[in-house]
């Protein structure tokens, strides 16, 4: 059977260290993989990037990175908007700019709802990822980003097979696409996307002392989870929607009741709550 | 077309592969183990078993390798500064003004040794001093110290003494503590990643960003360690300033005190302990001196004293009481790690005022949890100590102090010259009449070497002269060393006849040299090495899954014309009249030869083989292996049995023994109630003291921010920023701005705000050293109060050239930290607690 390359990106798993942005450069930047791809400039094209995220304020604050390149879509919209067939794709999955046939065809920039493929106003050519297919069709297991991962956050492999890595991940973890609006496929999947959080901290208001196992709810939006308060008083609700009403609940036992209304226009640090008797 | 050629190399960042296609280097990528090569180690813990990938790992800015060899940046030519006339007119006061004029080989090596000869002649050898850097190309021979060592310790020069600049406070202070001297004051490491996964509960980050200082020597290995200590459970807690990268991925909860006030929030944990009887009554009775003066002290029992409370420590701190209260409860109930006290504990808290109280109450903290007890230890940033097999034989490159040729060599380099200088110090030994100071920078033969006084110049009977000539081997003083203002200074000062600089890449203070020689980079020269092996106080300091040790190919012929420190050496050696004895015979090839011969591997390679492949992979211990963990043997009255050769209580009478004078964990000092009984900096007994920068200095008022300068994530020190473009398209690195790629200043938006300072504005960062350009990064991962810039940037541009004093737009932050050191007794850099301000600036 013929193979079906995808790729799954697990964000709790990712440093930010940027080895991958660093290791397309090495492979791509001005170097030309003929029959492949044009050499793209030395800077400005981002074949792999990192979304870097700060979350929350101060002390309540998490940061995350979010590698994004080409998703290799099903029914990739460069394929559309490309004349002469100069957009292709592969039987293994990979989505190929003909670095020939599309000289002059700034449409396919622009016919990309993802934003990953970039201008080479020197050449006159739209340029994406490959998926360093040059390299997969010498034999490589998997591309220059993936190799460089410390952390395995990358995870590259055929999706026909059932017992790659990715193949398990998929079966396993359910990873999914980052933006579904696009309807771009399910060849770059993720997992872990930092969604919002709403924290606190629970003080007992008369001893100025942390409140542990302190049990807090959070309730809306289909969501009704609820969180005992760790040493520090703290407690984190994560996977959150976005732009969603939810109320915060503390009725322990001897204390006044807290109740709260959150709204998750951003992360959500509700600071110090204070029980009093 | 020629086929493409795949050679080994090793980096200050990981072992690699290059490929190489027509002379050209394509792309270097990690080395990839083949079925032959060693299979891997498995851990079992918690039902679970860990093995690592069979491949190396890099640090990211590695791979830059390729863009940096073939950056624009390069010294091409032997160029000499065209206003410096050694027989007329030196021009001292025009370095870093003038430009340059293209030489000869010929012409650059006449005029160093007619240079050389004449300072001799005139002064004496003392007055010629040489400096190599910290971690340019890595390599065992050629080295920042193989071939340096060796020629000037032959020739005879004033040695510059290096300070241990990542970790001052445990190099002055835990010494005094643990003793460890033997490992410049750090515990050795091993078998702690087996240790921690099979027993701790939790990981204490105190003052370390370990994703971001770990990419050094063994790439990033250690990334996937801590991330199975994370899906493991053990609960993740950071103690910094700013929410480093480390923290911001990964914290379970992120606590933020005051730079240079971590010591109150110590004590209290303390305090928590004792008033809640929850420490090592044991460990503490049996294993400790001093604990009955500590506690009285840390309760207030003391004449004057006071409680150290979690309400006072809150008041210098700024971390909420209860926090305090519940870290050190937390702290007390959880077996932990506290992943400071290595190589790889790098950051904040060691390199600040007073910083040796810090270092010496973390090892108190640890004494007090029994240390060595199961899952209880120091693990340098979580990032040492896999399972290895130290039986093996192989050396690392100061294994034979500053002459690595030594170790096959017939003659090791002695230096006949006595006076010596002081790297933190050097602008003053040039330009002043008498410097003194106390100490020899690395103390590692004994507790007596921190007494040393010093002075420069030594007298003339003693064989002093006054430093005339300055020879620079790679890498920059400026941006990297405090108040780099003086550097600039010391340039241009009459004092300094004669400065060359021995380099890869056009540094910050390259163009300051009278003369300049193009070195090539470790890819164009041979060599041989360990993986990430220093040798010497650092042997056996392991942060990589594998022991890998590598032929480094010439991958490509030197560029332009440059050659390696080894050619330069042998051709000076040559016209001074030592050629025989610095090479005995030998060529680079056959040095590399005796090197392996007296290595394990020919009972498991021959060397032609190893060549051919390009790399060894040693064998992981058998499954029967007998482990032995740091501090354990010490926590349960053994002797010593961890791996450590350099230990010198090993097979002694001392072997149960710490390295301090009691042989025990020491809450007072023997050793400095003897020697500096009245210092009330580093007092006999540690604790907070107010610093002498920052919250607390003379300068608040003016200055009220208070600035870190910690490690930086992008390069290693100034090797690997502006070298290469890629890294400037790194937001958290460059922030380009109107075409310029500028250094970027963490703020928090309550200091940004009143200021009128936007995120991406350009701004002043100053106090009475300085002023350097920034872009704000306004973010809520800085505590409220203090901005971060981190230190070593490579771009040392002032806006009047040439000027001391000058504002920088370059990123050179270190032109604003002090030049004062820890303390009077103890001369380390305090980099990390600097009053400062910020206002906005219009370029």
């Amino acid at each position: 059977m013929a193979k079906n390359y995808g790729m799954v990106i697990d964000v709790a798993k990712c440093t930010g260290c940027y080895a991958c942005f660093l290791a397309c450069k090495d492979e791509n930047a001005g170097e030309e993989h003929p029959g492949y791809t044009a050499a793209p400039p030395m800077t400005g094209q981002h074949w792999i990037n990192l979304i870097e995220v700060e979350r929350g304020t101060f002390p309540k604050v998490k940061h995350n990175h979010i590698p994004v390149t080409c998703a290799q879509c099903d029914n990739p919209a460069c394929i559309d908007s490309a004349e002469n067939g100069a957009v292709y794709k592969r039987e293994d999955g990979i989505v190929i700019i003909d670095p020939v046939k599309a000289v002059g065809q700034k449409q396919i920039v622009n016919s990309c709802p993802y934003r990953v493929i970039f201008w080479n106003e020197e050449k006159q050519l739209a340029q994406k990822c490959d998926g360093c297919a040059h390299l997969l069709d010498k034999g490589y297991k998997e591309p220059r980003c993936v190799e460089m991962c410390p952390t395995s956050a990358l995870l590259f492999g055929d999706l026909n097979d059932p017992k790659s890595a990715v193949s398990q991940v998929v079966a396993a973890q359910k990873p999914y696409a980052r933006t579904p609006e696009y309807d771009l496929g399910d060849k770059v999947l993720y997992l872990n996307i930092p969604r919002k959080f709403v924290a606190g901290a629970v003080v007992y208001k008369d001893s100025d002392q942390c409140a542990e196992n302190v049990t807090v709810t959070i309730k809306g939006e289909g969501v009704d989870q609820s969180y005992k308060t760790d040493i520090f008083g703290d407690f984190w609700f994560e996977e959150l929607k976005s732009k969603a009403d939810y109320t915060v609940e503390i009725a322990e036992p001897g204390y006044k009741k807290i109740s709260l209304k959150v709204r998750t226009n951003t992360d959500v640090n509700l600071g110090n709550l204070f029980l009093e008797k | 077309m020629s086929e493409e050629k795949i050679l080994t190399s090793c980096t200050v960042g990981g072992a690699v592969r290059v490929h190489v296609k027509d002379d050209r280097i394509t792309k270097i990528r990690p080395i990839v183990f083949d079925e032959k090569d060693a299979q891997a180690w498995t851990i079992e813990a918690r039902g679970k078993k860990f093995s690592p990938p069979r491949q190396t790992s890099m640090g990211s800015y590695i791979c830059t390798q390729k863009s940096r060899i073939y950056s624009e940046k390069r010294i091409q030519y032997p160029m000499k500064r065209v206003d410096f006339d050694p027989n007329g007119e030196r021009n001292q006061q025009n370095r870093g003004k003038s430009g340059y004029v293209r030489i000869s080989w010929d012409e650059a090596y006449d005029l160093l040794e007619s240079e050389i000869k004449r300072i001799h002649t005139t002064y004496g050898k003392a007055a010629i001093t040489a400096s190599t850097s910290s971690h340019a190309d890595f390599g065992l021979l050629q080295y920042k110290m193989g071939p340096f060592g060796r020629f000037w310790n032959m020739l005879g020069y004033t040695q510059l003494m290096d300070n241990p600049d990542s970790w001052e406070g445990w190099h002055w202070g835990a010494t005094h503590t643990w003793g460890y001297y033997w490992k410049l004051g750090i515990s050795d490491n091993f078998d702690m990643l087996e240790e921690a996964l099979k027993h701790t509960e939790m990981v204490l980050f105190w003052g370390v960003d370990p994703n971001t200082s770990a990419g050094g020597y063994n790439g990033q290995d250690g990334t996937r360690w801590r991330l199975w200590c994370k899906e493991l459970g053990m609960k993740m807690i950071f103690v910094d300033p700013w929410c480093n990268f480390t923290a911001g991925t990964w914290a379970d909860k992120w606590i933020a005190p005051r730079p240079a006030t971590d010591c109150a929030m110590a004590e209290a944990i303390a305090y928590v302990w004792i008033t809640e009887d929850t420490y090592d009554h044991w460990f503490v009775e049996n294993k400790t001196q001093g604990f009955e003066q500590f506690k009285q002290h840390i309760l207030g029992n003391e004449k004057d004293g006071f409680a150290h409370t979690p309400e006072w420590a809150e008041k210098v701190c700024e971390v909420p009481a209860r926090e305090i209260r519940a870290l050190a409860r937390e702290w007390a109930r959880k077996k932990t790690m506290l992943a400071t006290a290595s190589i790889y504990g790098v950051s904040g808290a060691c390199r600040q005022p007073y910083a040796t109280e810090w270092a010496r109450l973390m090892v108190l903290l640890l004494a007090m949890k029994g240390l060595g007890k199961d899952g209880c230890n120091t693990w340098g940033g979580a990032s040492m100590a896999p399972p290895m097999d130290m039986s093996f034989r192989m050396f690392g490159y100061s294994d034979n102090g500053w002459d690595t040729f030594g170790l096959v060599a017939k003659e090791t380099a002695k230096n006949s010259v006595r006076q010596k200088t002081y790297r933190l110090l050097l602008p003053e030994c040039v330009m002043n009449d008498k410097t003194e100071w106390i100490g020899e920078g690395f103390c590692g033969n004994s507790l007596e070497q921190q007494l040393t006084q010093q002075v420069c110049p030594l007298p003339k009977e003693q064989g002093g002269a006054p430093i005339k000539m300055i020879y620079r081997q790679g890498g920059s003083y400026i941006s990297t060393m405090t108040d780099t203002n003086r550097w600039p200074r010391m340039f241009q000062h009459k004092n300094l006849e004669f400065f060359v600089t021995s380099d890869i890449h056009w540094q910050s203070e390259t163009k300051f040299a009278d003369l300049v020689l193009p070195v090539c980079t470790g890819l164009e020269r041979e060599d041989i090495c360990e993986l990430g092996a220093p040798g010497g106080y650092g042997a056996n300091d392991m942060g990589a899954n594998f022991r890998v040790i590598i032929y480094m190919k010439k991958c490509i012929e030197p560029l332009f014309e440059s050659k390696t420190d080894y050619e330069i050496y042998c051709e000076l050696s040559k016209r001074l009249g030592f050629h025989d004895r610095f090479t005995e015979g030998n060529d680079i090839h056959t040095w590399i030869r005796k090197i392996f011969d007296k290595s394990s591997m020919p009972e498991h390679i021959t060397f032609e083989e190893f060549k051919e492949k390009g790399y060894f992979v040693v064998p992981p211990p058998k499954p029967d292996f007998k482990r032995a963990v740091s501090n354990k043997w010490y926590y349960e009255d053994r002797e010593v049995d961890v791996a450590d050769h350099k230990n010198p209580h090993k097979g002694t009478a001392k072997a149960k023994l710490m390295g301090t004078p009691s042989g025990k964990i020491e809450f007072v000092s023997t050793f400095l109630a003897e020697h500096f009984p009245d210092d009330k900096e580093r007092p006999v007994m540690p604790g907070f003291i107010e610093p002498w920068e920052g919250k607390y200095g003379p300068e608040a008022a003016k200055y009220p921010l208070v600035m870190m300068t910690p490690h930086m994530r992008f390069s290693y020190h100034t090797h690997y920023d502006n070298k290469t473009p890629w890294l400037d398209e790194i937001p958290a690195h460059r922030i380009m701005k109107d075409g310029y790629a500028y250094w970027p200043v963490r703020i928090h938006e309550q200091d940004a705000r009143p200021r009128g300072i936007k995120h991406g504005d350009l701004v002043k960062v100053y106090n009475d050293r300085g002023g350097v350009i920034h872009v704000a990064w306004v973010t809520e991962r800085m505590k409220p109060g203090n901005i971060l810039s981190y230190q070593a940037s490579a771009k040392y541009d002032p806006i009047e050239p040439g000027k001391a004093g000058s504002i920088d737009r370059g990123g050179c932050v270190n032109l604003l930290t002090p030049a004062r050191m820890v303390s009077k007794n103890a001369p380390g850099m305090a980099c990390n607690s600097v009053s400062v301000e910020i206002e906005r600036w219009e370029a």
